[in-house]
């Protein structure tokens, strides 16, 4: 390394001037076969929906194949898959809905395979820098309990990263403290 | 590979015009970055997490990354001075650099996106209520992709500083907020750029999160008489760098 990192500062509250894009929640266009709902809400440490939140995600195609692959191996064949979802509004309520596939088992380091997961970065004011975590899914408990990186979480923590199946998709709420507060990693 | 040199700002670059896509990404020290719970910041009491954060092994999913330059492209995304009919008031500025790694290379086509205030430190959104007048000719958004030596460009207004609630007479240093989505999820980062010699640079608690001063310049904008455009534009330099890449592919836990 010869340089040292730019730092990292808070998104502040008016980044929606800026940042949310039409097809920002869109992960696949809308109607695209086997599209689901990813809902929740979005917790501060005093129990009260954050409304200034700005959340990403990243995700493999329902293969385990990204959009962008770089020189990384074959990229995604689904028509319109993007991969990434942007969600902030200037008028939040605290909530995000958007609209994806599952995704499905993808690689992981040395031979492993990763259960299906979605990873997120969530920025806001009062947060100096993001915050990561992943989102699996409930209902995938034999490959969530072979999934490397949820071994690294203790179990008691592990059921704050499941989306719950609902009507329509999953719903996966995220908690910043409290007796729930959801697993955030350090990438 | 790394074949050949250039002076940028009279430092020395490794420039590769070909570099690979890394398989991991350094992972950076505590310090690196301001911490999630800061006092002086009050709004990050309640939005940070309490419980220690999990060391997240880098696999294909974060050394992979969105690629969003195309689709979010339009005309005149990088100059925020001709989005409307008139032209905004303020100090007609261009803000420029490039985006680097840590290795010193240049990260090439990559998204770079920036939102600010206008002259008077007023932000257009519904929630920005001060008394400082909207400029109906300014908007504050910006997008552009980088070009092959990692260079991106902006003309804009100088924004003002503004009065924020976080203490008594508490005001922001004049900044324009950047966004940069990098190559891989792992290289994501969302900053701020600031003016050379800002007065409200001691009593600003988000610029002095940054615990280590160097750290804190490299937030913080040159006045560059080369970009200038003459009779017309005065000019800012800010260069970004992102994470480079690991030691090795498969890294040892710290």
């Amino acid at each position: 390394m010869i340089f040292e990192t730019t730092p990292s500062q808070t998104v502040g509250p008016y980044f929606a001037i800026g940042l949310p894009f039409d097809v920002g929640p869109f992960v696949v266009p809308e109607g695209t076969p086997g599209a689901i709902h990813l809902t929740g809400t979005i917790y501060d440490g005093a129990g009260i929906p954050i409304p200034d939140f700005l959340l990403e995600t990243w995700q493999a195609d329902s293969e385990g194949r990204f959009a962008d692959m770089h020189d990384h191996g074959g990229h995604s064949e689904q028509t319109g898959f993007r991969g990434f979802a942007r969600y902030g509004l200037e008028d939040g309520d605290g909530t995000f809905d958007i609209v994806t596939v599952k995704p499905g088992p993808v690689p992981g380091l040395a031979g492993q395979t990763q259960a299906p997961h979605i990873d997120v970065s969530v920025f806001a004011r009062g947060m100096l820098h993001r915050t990561v975590t992943r989102i699996y899914f409930a209902d995938e408990a034999e490959a969530n309990a072979a999934d490397p990186v949820l071994a690294r979480v203790p179990v008691e923590r592990r059921a704050t990263l499941l989306a719950e199946p609902q009507d329509g998709g999953y719903r996966f709420d995220i908690r910043f403290q409290g007796p729930h507060e959801t697993v955030f990693f350090a990438v | 590979m790394t074949d050949e040199l250039q002076t940028e700002n009279g430092v020395r670059v490794i420039y590769d015009p070909i570099a690979d896509t890394p398989t991991s990404y350094l992972r950076e020290p505590d310090e690196a970055h301001p911490p999630m719970d800061y006092e002086g910041y009050k709004s990050t009491a309640l939005r940070h997490p309490k419980q220690p954060l999990i060391y997240l092994p880098q696999t294909i999913t974060e050394i992979t990354g969105p690629q969003l330059g195309p689709v979010l492209m339009g005309e005149n995304d990088n100059d925020l001075t001709v989005q409307h009919d008139g032209e905004p008031i303020g100090e007609r500025i261009v803000v420029s650099g490039r985006v680097f790694d840590t290795e010193g290379k240049p990260l090439r086509g990559t998204l770079v996106e920036i939102w600010q205030a206008n002259s008077a430190g007023r932000y257009k959104h519904r929630w920005d209520r001060w008394p400082a007048p909207l400029d109906p000719n300014f908007s504050g958004a910006g997008r552009c992709i980088t070009d092959d030596e990692g260079r991106y460009t902006f003309t804009t207004i100088k924004p003002g500083p503004y009065p924020w609630g976080n203490h008594y007479n508490a005001w922001r240093p004049a900044h324009i907020h950047f966004s940069l989505l990098g190559r891989a999820f792992t290289q994501r980062l969302v900053t701020q750029m600031y003016f050379p010699g800002d007065p409200f640079f001691p009593y600003d608690p988000i610029f002095n999160s940054v615990r280590d001063p160097k750290a804190r310049e490299r937030m913080v904008s040159s006045f560059s008489i080369h970009d200038t455009v003459p009779n017309w534009a005065h000019a800012y330099h800010f260069d970004i760098y992102l994470r480079g890449p690991g030691a090795t592919p498969f890294e040892e836990e710290h």
